[in-house]
C-alpha cells in the first residue's frame, strides 16, 4: 500500500482483525474491512472515520500490547483520523497550520474578534459599552445587525464552502479504489445510524474511558453536544428568519421560539460539551492520539464557550455586563466557525459520510465482484 | 491481606487461607471461583499470568458450543443433545468417557443462560464460520471479552484474584490437599484450603515434556496459545498418585503460518489455502493429498503431517487463481512472478521445486471446478494424489506460505467423575481435589476435536467444581 508511515501502521493492523473477526459484532468498523482483502490509503481513512474510539476492542483484543502483534485500532485509528482532518482540509494551505497550533489560534482568534468587537461598539456607540441596555433595542443598539449578519454570514459561508471541499476530498479518496456498486447513496440509514450513534456502545456493552470497564457517559454527553449544537443552530436560522422574513427584531420573549430553542440547545451543548472536556481528562491514554494537536479540545473549548457565554446573554442580558459578554460571545462565536473546517468539527461530516459509504457496501457490495467471496465449503475454517 | 486485583503485585505475601483455592485463570478457573463465592465459600484465584495474559488459552477462544432446545435471537436454530452426542461420537471414534460426556451435553444446557448472566455477551457470526451459527455461541468480541464480562463478575462478588501467582507445589497426603505453595513475584508462600480446584490447562506450552513424545521434532513446535500452560500442576498431581487420562502422547496440531511467534500467535496464524495448492517440504516433495476432503474433516491432521517433514517445515503452494478464495491470514503470501523467483525466495532448490510444480500440473485432470462441494478436478497417476480441486499451478504470480505444526492443546490429563472430584489410581475419589477445563478435558474429548467444545467441558466442570468444592468447604 502506498500512504503515510501510519497508514500503513494501520493496514498492518487491520490486516490482523481481517484475519481474527472476533470484534465482528461490535461496531461497523470490522464488517467494512471484512469486505475488502487490501486497503488503499483512502480505505484506511474511511475505516478510521467509521471508529468512534469506543475503547472496546482495544480491552477485548487478544493481541494488544504488550502482545507483539500490538494491536490497538483505537490509538491508531484516531491518529490516523487526526492526519485525516489535515489532509482534506481546504485551502490545504491552511491546515498544516492548525493541525499544529489548534487550541492557540482558536483561542487567539476569540480574543482579538472580542477585542475587534469591543472596539466596534466603542466606536459605535461611544460611552454605552458599560450601559445597561433594555429590550428590545438593546443588542442592536450597541451593534448595528447588519454588521452583524455580515460579518458572521461571510465566515460561516467560507466555513461551508471550506468542509464542503474538504468532504468532498474524502469521500473521493475513500471511493478511489474500491468503489461501492451502486451510487444511490444509504442516506437515511446512516441518518439513523449518526443520529443514535448506534455504533458508539462497544457492541452493546456501552464505551471504555478510564479502565476497562464499560461505564462511560461519553454517548450521553456527546448526544447532548450534538442535539445541543442543532436546537442552538436552529434558534439562529429562526432568529434569522424572523428578523429578514417578518422584520420581527430580536431580543425575543422568553416563550418565543428562538428563546426557548436557545435556553434548551445552550443547556445541553454546556453540560455535553463539559462532560466530554472532563471524560477527555480521565480518559486511558492507551486509546488516545498522544500526539495532541489541540485541535479537538479547542473545538468541544469553543462550543463549552459557545453555550456558556450564550447563556450568560440570556440571564444578563439586561445589565450592564452585556456589552462585554456579547462581544465574547461572538468572538467565540465567530472563532468557532472559523476554525471549524480545521479542527475536530469536521468528524462529523466524515463520519456521516462513512457511515454513508458502509451503509452502501453493506446494501450492495463493493466494485468490481468482492475480493472475499464466500468461504467456500472445501475451505471453511473450524471454528476453534 | 487484603484484596487486590493484580493492579499491583505485592513485593511479599503472607500465608493465608480460604474456603475454595482455585489455580488458573480461564474458562474453568472462573466459572469455578464464581459458582463457589456464590455458594458463599471464600474463594481465591490464583493465576500464573500477568493480568494482561490471564486466562490463558480462553483469550484466544471465540465460541462455546451448547445443546438447547430452540434456536433463540442468535443461535439460529435447534441443536438437541442427540445431536450432540453423535457429533462428539464421530470426532471421538468412541473414545469418550459416556457417562461423562452425556452429562457434559446435558448440563450445557444450562451454558446460555449462566453466562448470560453473569455478564458474557453473545454475536451471530458473520462470515466464514456460519456454519456454527447454530451450534455454537460467539462470544461478542472472542474470548478476552468472555474472560473480562467473568472477571468482572469475580471481582464484584469478592472473590480474591491473584495474579503472576503460580501454583509450585501442593500438599496433598493419600488424596486429601492441604495447602500449596504459591511463587512468582510475591512468593513464596502457602495457602491453606478446603478444597483446591485445579484448572491448569494442558502441557501444550512445554517443549521439554512434548520432546518425550516427539523428540527434537519438538523444537521446531509453534504453540498456538499462552507459553504458561506447561502442565506444572498435572505433572505434580500425576507424581501424588493420581490417575491420568488420555493419551499422552497425542495433541491437537495443525499447520500454522511457520513466521508466526512461538507463543500465543492466536488463531491468526492459521491458513485455510491446503486446498487449493500443493504442498511440499523442504525437498520439494509432496507429501499428502491436499483435496482428500473438505477442510474442516482434514485440518487437524495436517500439524502432524508437517511434524514429521524435515526440520518440520512445509510449503504451501498455489497461484493467481486461488488468491481470495480463503480467510486471510496475519502475514502476507511470499510473492514471485515466477516459480524459479519463488523457490528462490523460499531458500529452496528452484529446479526440484520447479520439477514438483510441472509433475502436479502435468497429471492435473481439470473438470468442473467447484470450491463448494467435492468436485471432480483431480490428478492421475501422481502420488501421492490430489484427489479434488486440482487445478494447474500456472497463472503468475504465484504464492506460498511456510507452515509449521501449530499446537493447540494436549489430550493427557487427571480422570475426574461426574462431581469434577479427581480420581487416585485405583478409582477412589480424592476428598477434596477437583479438575475441570483441558486439565481434564481428555476424559470426554480423548481424541479428535469438535469446535467449541474446549469451552464447554470448561464451563460445565468449572461449575460443577465450583459447585461441589463450596459444598465440601461448608461441612
Ligand atoms: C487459538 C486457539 C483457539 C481456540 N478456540 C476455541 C474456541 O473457539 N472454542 C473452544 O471451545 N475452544 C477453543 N480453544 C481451546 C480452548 O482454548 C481451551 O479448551 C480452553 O481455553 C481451556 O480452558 P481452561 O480454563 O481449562 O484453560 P486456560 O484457559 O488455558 O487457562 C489455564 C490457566 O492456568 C494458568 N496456569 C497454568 N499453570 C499454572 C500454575 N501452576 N499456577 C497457576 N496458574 C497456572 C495459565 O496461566 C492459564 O491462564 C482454542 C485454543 C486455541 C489455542
Ligand atoms: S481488535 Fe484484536 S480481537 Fe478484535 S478483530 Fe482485531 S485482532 Fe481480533
Ligand atoms: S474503538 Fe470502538 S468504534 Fe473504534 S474500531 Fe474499536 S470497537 Fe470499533
Amino acid at each position: 500500500m502506498q500512504g503515510t508511515e501510519l497508514q500503513q501502521e494501520a493496514e498492518r493492523q487491520i490486516t490482523i482483525c481481517n484475519a481474527c473477526r472476533y470484534c465482528e459484532g461490535i461496531c461497523a468498523v470490522f464488517p467494512a474491512l471484512q469486505m475488502q482483502r487490501s486497503f488503499a490509503a483512502g480505505d484506511i481513512n474511511y475505516l478510521a472515520n467509521l471508529c468512534h474510539n469506543c475503547g472496546a476492542c482495544y480491552h477485548d483484543c487478544q493481541f494488544s500490547p504488550p502482545h507483539e502483534f500490538a494491536v490497538n485500532l483505537p490509538k491508531t485509528l484516531a491518529e490516523v483520523r487526526n492526519d485525516s482532518y489535515a489532509q482534506y482540509a481546504w485551502p490545504q494551505a491552511l491546515a498544516p497550520l492548525f493541525a499544529r497550533n489548534g487550541l492557540k489560534i482558536a483561542v487567539l482568534t476569540a480574543l482579538s474578534v472580542t477585542a475587534f468587537f469591543i472596539g466596534l461598539i466603542v466606536l459605535n456607540a461611544p460611552g454605552e459599552l458599560f450601559r445597561a441596555h433594555l429590550a428590545p433595542e438593546g443588542f442592536y443598539a450597541l451593534m448595528p445587525h447588519n454588521t452583524m449578519a455580515a460579518l458572521f454570514g461571510a465566515v460561516f459561508l467560507f466555513s461551508l464552502v471550506a468542509m464542503g471541499m474538504g468532504l468532498r476530498a474524502f469521500w473521493a479518496d475513500a471511493n478511489a479504489v474500491n468503489t461501492v456498486a451502486s451510487s444511490s447513496p444509504s442516506i437515511w440509514q446512516a441518518i439513523r445510524d449518526a443520529g443514535s450513534l448506534r455504533y458508539l456502545d462497544g457492541g452493546g456493552a456501552g464505551c471504555f474511558n478510564e479502565d476497562d470497564q464499560p461505564r462511560d457517559n461519553r454517548r450521553l454527553y456527546h448526544h447532548l453536544t450534538f442535539y445541543g449544537f442543532l436546537l442552538c443552530f436552529a434558534a439562529t436560522s429562526v432568529g434569522t428568519i424572523y428578523h429578514y422574513g417578518f422584520g420581527r427584531i430580536a431580543p425575543y420573549p422568553w416563550w418565543d421560539l428562538p428563546q426557548m430553542l436557545g435556553t434548551v440547545g445552550g443547556i445541553g451543548l454546556a453540560i455535553g460539551t463539559g462532560g466530554l472536556l472532563a471524560a477527555r481528562r480521565k480518559r486511558l491514554p492507551d486509546l488516545v492520539d498522544q500526539r495532541a494537536t489541540g485541535m479537538d479540545v479547542a473545538f468541544i473549548l469553543m462550543l463549552f464557550l459557545t453555550a456558556v457565554t450564550g447563556l450568560a446573554l440570556h440571564i444578563l442580558g439586561g445589565t450592564a455586563a452585556m456589552g462585554v459578554l456579547l462581544a465574547i460571545h461572538l468572538g467565540v462565536v465567530f472563532s468557532l466557525f472559523l476554525t471549524m473546517p480545521y479542527g475536530k468539527f469536521v468528524h462529523g461530516f466524515y463520519r456521516f459520510a462513512a457511515l454513508c459509504r458502509h451503509a452502501m457496501s453493506r446494501r450492495h457490495g463493493l466494485n468490481p465482484a468482492p475480493p472475499d467471496r464466500p468461504v467456500p465449503a472445501a475451505a471453511r475454517i473450524s471454528g476453534g | 491481606m487484603s484484596r487486590m486485583n493484580g493492579q499491583a503485585v505485592p513485593a511479599t505475601a503472607v500465608d493465608t487461607s480460604c474456603d475454595v483455592l482455585v489455580a488458573g485463570g480461564g474458562n474453568a478457573a472462573l466459572c469455578a471461583a464464581i459458582t463457589a463465592r456464590r455458594k458463599g465459600a471464600s474463594v481465591i484465584v490464583v493465576e500464573g499470568a500477568t493480568k494482561f495474559y490471564r486466562g490463558g488459552n480462553t483469550r484466544h477462544t471465540r465460541n462455546l458450543r451448547c445443546a438447547h432446545d430452540e434456536g433463540n435471537e442468535i443461535l439460529t436454530g435447534p441443536y438437541s443433545e442427540e445431536e450432540f452426542w453423535d457429533d462428539l461420537m464421530r470426532v471421538t471414534g468412541g473414545q469418550t468417557d459416556e457417562e461423562l460426556a452425556r452429562f457434559t451435553i446435558a448440563e450445557s444446557k444450562e451454558l446460555w443462560d449462566w453466562m448470560t448472566d453473569t455478564g458474557v455477551r453473545f454475536q451471530q457470526p458473520l462470515g466464514g464460520t456460519l456454519n456454527l451459527g447454530r451450534t455454537n455461541a460467539f462470544f461478542l468480541g472472542g474470548g478476552r471479552a468472555m474472560l473480562n464480562a467473568l472477571y468482572a463478575e469475580a471481582e464484584r462478588i469478592g472473590v480474591d484474584i491473584r495474579y503472576e501467582s503460580p501454583v509450585t507445589e501442593l500438599e496433598i497426603d493419600n488424596g486429601f490437599f492441604t495447602s500449596a505453595t504459591v511463587g512468582g513475584p510475591a512468593g513464596p508462600y502457602r495457602i491453606d484450603a478446603r478444597a483446591l480446584v485445579t484448572a491448569t490447562g494442558g502441557f501444550e506450552a512445554n517443549i521439554e515434556w512434548l520432546k518425550e513424545y516427539w523428540g527434537d521434532k519438538a523444537d521446531n513446535f509453534l504453540i498456538r496459545g499462552t507459553e504458561n500452560n506447561r502442565g506444572s500442576i498435572l505433572r505434580l498431581l500425576l507424581d501424588k498418585g493420581v490417575e491420568p487420562v488420555g493419551d499422552p502422547t497425542q495433541c491437537h496440531a495443525v499447520a500454522i503460518d511457520a513466521r508466526s511467534p512461538k507463543f500465543d500467535g492466536g488463531i491468526v496464524t492459521r491458513l485455510d489455502c491446503v486446498v487449493f495448492g500443493i504442498v511440499m517440504n523442504n525437498a520439494c516433495k509432496r507429501f499428502y493429498d491436499e483435496g482428500e476432503d473438505i477442510w474442516p474433516k482434514r485440518y487437524a491432521i495436517w500439524g502432524r503431517l508437517v511434524a514429521d517433514q524435515p526440520d518440520q517445515i512445509a510449503y504451501i503452494v498455489f497461484d493467481h487463481k486461488a488468491m481470495g478464495m480463503f480467510m486471510p491470514s496475519v502475514y502476507p503470501a511470499i510473492e514471485a512472478p515466477s516459480l524459479r523467483e519463488l523457490a528462490g525466495k523460499l531458500d529452496l532448490d528452484p529446479e526440484a521445486f520447479e520439477r514438483t510444480v510441472t509433475d502436479y500440473n502435468a497429471a492435473v485432470r481439470e473438470g468442473t471446478f467447484n470450491s463448494q462441494e467435492l468436485d471432480d478436478c483431480h490428478t492421475e497417476g501422481l502420488s501421492p494424489p490430489k484427489s479434488h480441486w486440482a487445478r494447474r499451478i500456472d497463472t503468475a504470480p504465484y504464492y506460498a506460505y511456510p507452515v509449521r505444526p501449530g499446537i493447540t492443546f494436549t489430550y493427557l490429563g487427571t480422570r475426574v467423575n461426574r462431581e469434577a472430584k479427581i480420581l487416585m489410581q485405583g478409582g477412589r475419589p480424592s476428598a477434596n481435589i477437583y479438575a475441570a477445563g483441558e486439565i481434564m478435558a481428555g476424559n470426554v474429548l480423548g481424541k479428535g476435536y469438535l469446535a467449541g467444545i474446549g469451552m464447554t467441558i470448561g464451563a460445565v466442570f468449572g461449575r460443577v467444581a465450583g459447585k461441589e468444592a463450596a459444598r465440601h468447604a461448608g461441612n
